[in-house]
């Protein structure tokens, strides 16, 4: 999937992925695409949830191995 | 009427372990687009402090707690090393000890410390409201605590909380 910028978010967990990811959406303009990887296995149901409640689009999301990928479109 | 989503946090404990909730709840409601506000009393005024090492935590008396080793092969860092209270209560610095064990996991676990959230919660503009009632109780000054903090009253903190969505106490 194509995407405007990346944030690799392995290593931290919660609730350090969901803050860096609101921050890096900052610096989108609206309709541009973040790419999140991340190791939390809670992230899953995490980015979910972000994006639910902020209403940034949560396009994809992917999981391989003990990496999770996730496409936010912002709002 | 604003319609911005509102949460208002009680801080009231001054451990380490405690330290966790209040700023990794609030972090989160403001990156949500909560306004979100933190009301510190009695030992929760020591998360406002510039120095934040007497943050410890205390196996004693919480059976809740592992007390695991962070380092060694896993077979070792599988161990429970609990001790009875009695025990626990002889040892001069088991609860320092204890301290840098914990900020060792917190740190191979990739988890924020208590700076980190607490600087995070600045940046994403979550208000801190310190207890004034507390701060002259304990002896503190305000030059003890960081920039940014506000001091006020019970009737301070409902001005705020009598609009909030969420309201916690901890």
């Amino acid at each position: 999937m194509d995407f405007d910028k990346e944030l690799d978010a392995r290593g931290l967990n919660c609730p350090l992925p969901i803050l860096r990811c609101k921050k890096a959406l900052n610096d989108c303009t609206s309709g541009q695409v973040l790419k999140v990887v991340s190791t939390d296995p809670g992230s899953v149901k995490d980015f979910a949830a972000f994006a639910k409640q902020t209403g940034n689009e949560l396009l994809a999301s992917a999981e391989a191995g003990s990496e999770y990928t996730f496409f936010i479109k912002k709002k | 009427m604003d319609d911005q989503k509102k949460m208002a946090i009680i801080a009231t404990k001054g451990t380490l372990d405690w330290a966790y909730p209040p700023f990794i709840l609030a972090s989160t409601a403001a990156a949500l687009g909560y306004e979100t506000q933190i009301f510190f009393t009695f030992y929760g005024l020591q998360m406002l402090r510039k120095d934040l090492s007497g943050l410890k935590v205390s196996p004693l008396g919480n059976p809740g707690m592992p007390m695991k080793m962070p380092f060694g092969p896993k077979w070792f860092r599988g161990i429970t090393w609990n001790m009875p209270n009695a025990i626990q209560s002889l040892v001069p610095g088991y609860e320092s000890l204890a301290t840098v064990l914990m900020k060792q996991t917190i740190k191979n676990n990739g988890v924020a410390s208590i700076p980190e959230l607490r600087e995070l919660c600045q940046e994403a503009e979550v208000k801190f409201i310190a207890c004034q009632m507390t701060v002259e109780l304990f002896g503190f000054d305000h030059s003890e605590f960081i920039d940014g903090v506000e001091y006020g009253g019970a009737a301070t903190f409902f001005e705020f909380a009598g609009e909030t969505d969420i309201c916690l106490y901890i």
